[in-house]
């Protein structure tokens, strides 16, 4: 099963990233263009993009608008290829992001124990207090008007980086309190041990012995951060904190349509079922995966 | 054990020290940009904004601006230049709500998670366990905003079997108060209950090869008895402290997300809209109130746990 749900996975990804293929040669449109006066042909019947009373059209099953319009008249289906290249984008970098903090994090607070050990337990624990969806919506509010400047570097406040930023930070405590329990118990085994006697230094040790060891924990986090990182940004975004519109996300678009689900429902309907259907993925695979290499290992995100 | 509970309670002072500082730092120092002006929102009058860097000590030292905004956010004086009410009273209007979604759905989930954990490990590896165990999963990957809003729009406004949103006070008419949230609780209590049922039934699968299990079994007792006294009460253990630290991020995090689906006009529907508006006072008051009620949730959970398990305390 988890081999099947991580296949399932790759093809939505593939999907997403045919998005241009899909949006020029089959739709013949793009992500934001607007065919609020626009007419289309449905087995011969001429019918308005966006009814007069502003409902739009739905699933036409055929190239154009092949899942329907949204109120101004954009194309969902190429909606939904962008908005899903821009979720896995900020899923996969802020689960790198996490991933990488989280090793440099967790490796020097246990292998070196000590203060530093003590100084990253204290910030982790400061950030572990605060509700995951709060501190990405504080984050997001606060950084969305200036943007965030990190010495030289300026990141405008409706980039895609924000976002990423934010939710590579918020999930850091997760995944490196347990990297450092790992790391604070193999540093003890008699195989590191064996190297130190060597004469191997610290670093070496780190990535001659330490890391590889860490290899299947660090995979299977991998996989679930991306699914929560996809799950948060749709969060983020639903409170208007996180990808700003007009630039799609599967977030942005489920909001568009909860706030209109009365006249068109397929509007939240589609983009909820997508990111549903990639998490579940995810979450099945990154399962499949604890089991096969280590079914005794207790991983646990919040949400 | 007044050791214990005083060392506790320093602790937590420090940790919320640290709290209100990062909160501090996340919303006028770690941004880029006039504090200021993002703090006035959609109010952008020259007027308004001299006024938030006299009131909050925009000229003045890092310290002097934490100073002042602790007091503001601590005597009740917050207010947002956008709508222009006081944040503190709208917090305060809306807390029974909240509170009555987070803890009606704190205790479906619990209830349904045993219910749902016990037969899954019950039945491990049959056909029951396996769709149960995939039910989990759909369960865990949903947005709790998209399935509310689809359980609102079809079981409340098409089928009409549930109202279409809103809240009616407990006082008023309890039952049609628990009527008006059903629908939320359920919505909220769908991603707990995926996660609960698995973390139950692999604890019970771990107890259920116990020795005292075996000795319970072999002394004769009733299958029943030994799930219920023994195994279950044993498997609960991790998960009761789950609840508490879950039920903070509910109040803290997922009312948020949930409250304006249904039109609930709690602290978190009040959260939602100042995200919207990108209206820094209320999100800066209900971050910290968020987290020092965790903080304070965490010290209460292990003062509690010291007081059941007596070894904790020499730790």
């Amino acid at each position: 099963m988890a081999i099947f749900f991580g296949i399932v996975f790759v093809l939505l990804v593939a999907c997403c990233l045919a998005a241009p293929l899909w949006a020029n040669h089959v739709a013949h449109t793009t992500a934001t263009e607007n065919h609020l006066s626009d007419t289309i042909k449905v087995d011969g019947e001429t019918k308005n993009v966006v009814a007069l009373d502003g409902v739009p059209i739905g699933p036409t099953w055929q190239g154009e608008f092949f899942l329907g319009a949204d109120r101004n008249g954009r194309d969902i289906m190429v909606r939904l290829l962008y908005g899903g290249r821009n979720s896995l984008l900020i899923g996969v970098a802020a689960a790198l992001m996490t991933t990488i903090l989280s090793i440099v994090l967790g490796v020097i607070a246990g292998y070196f124990r000590g203060w530093s050990d003590g100084v990253i337990r204290a910030v982790l624990d400061i950030i572990w207090s605060f509700p995951v969806v709060i501190l990405g919506v504080a984050l997001g509010v606060a950084l969305a008007l200036g943007g965030l400047k990190i010495g030289p570097i300026t990141i405008a406040g409706d980039s895609l980086a924000i976002p990423i930023f934010i939710i590579g930070i918020v999930y850091v405590p997760y995944m490196a309190r347990p990297v450092r329990g790992q790391v604070l118990s193999l540093r003890e085994k008699e195989f590191v041990e064996a190297a130190r006697a060597q004469g191997a230094g610290p670093l070496r040790i780190m990535f001659s012995e330490v890391l590889p060891n860490l290899a299947s924990t660090l995979l299977v986090f991998f996989t679930l951060l991306i699914a929560n990182a996809v799950l948060l940004e749709a969060a983020l975004s639903f409170l208007g904190a996180g990808v700003r519109p007009p630039s799609p996300s599967w977030g942005t678009m489920i909001k568009e349509g909860v706030d209109r689900i009365a006249t068109a429902p397929h509007l939240a309907i589609v983009p909820g079922l997508m990111l549903v259907i990639t998490v579940l993925s995810l979450n099945v695979f990154g399962d499949g995966v604890r089991d096969a290499l280590d079914p005794r290992a207790k991983v646990r995100l919040e949400h | 054990m007044g050791r214990f509970v005083a060392r506790r309670v320093f602790q937590m002072v420090l940790v919320m020290f640290a709290v209100s500082v990062l909160t501090f730092a996340i919303f006028n120092l770690i941004p880029n940009g006039d504090p200021a002006v993002r703090m006035a929102g959609r109010q952008q009058s020259a007027s308004t904004i001299r006024e938030i860097r006299r009131e909050w000590g925009f000229n003045d030292s890092v310290v002097v601006q934490y100073v002042k905004t602790m007091e503001k956010v601590f005597t009740g004086d917050l207010k947002s230049y956008f709508t222009q009410l006081p944040v503190g009273e709208e917090i305060v209007k809306g807390l029974p709500r909240t509170l009555s979604l987070a803890i009606g759905a704190a205790l479906l989930w619990m209830f349904v998670a045993i219910c749902f954990g016990l037969y899954s490990a019950v039945k491990a590896g049959k056909f029951a366990d396996r769709f149960l165990t995939i039910i989990a999963l759909i369960g865990i990957s949903m947005p709790v905003f998209w399935i509310g809003a689809l359980m609102n729009h079809y079981l409340g406004f098409k089928l009409g079997w549930f109202p279409n949103g809103g809240y009616v006070e407990f006082s008023e008419d309890p039952f049609d108060w628990a009527y008006h949230l059903i629908l939320p609780w359920t919505a909220l209590a769908i991603l707990f209950i995926g996660f609960y049922s698995r973390v139950l039934r692999s604890n019970v699968l771990d107890t259920i090869n116990e020795d005292y299990v075996r000795t319970a079994r072999a002394k004769g007792l009733g299958e029943r008895r030994i799930m219920i006294r023994h195994v279950l009460r044993n498997s609960m253990i991790p998960i009761v402290t789950l609840w508490g630290l879950d039920f903070g991020a509910v109040l803290g995090g997922g009312a948020i997300l949930t409250e304006t689906v249904f039109d609930l006009q709690g602290v978190g529907q009040y959260a939602a809209e100042a995200i919207g508006q990108l209206d820094v006072p209320p999100v800066l008051a209900v971050t910290m109130y968020a987290a020092f009620f965790i903080v304070l949730l965490n010290a209460v959970v292990d003062i509690l746990y010291a007081y059941l398990d007596p070894r904790i305390r020499l730790q």
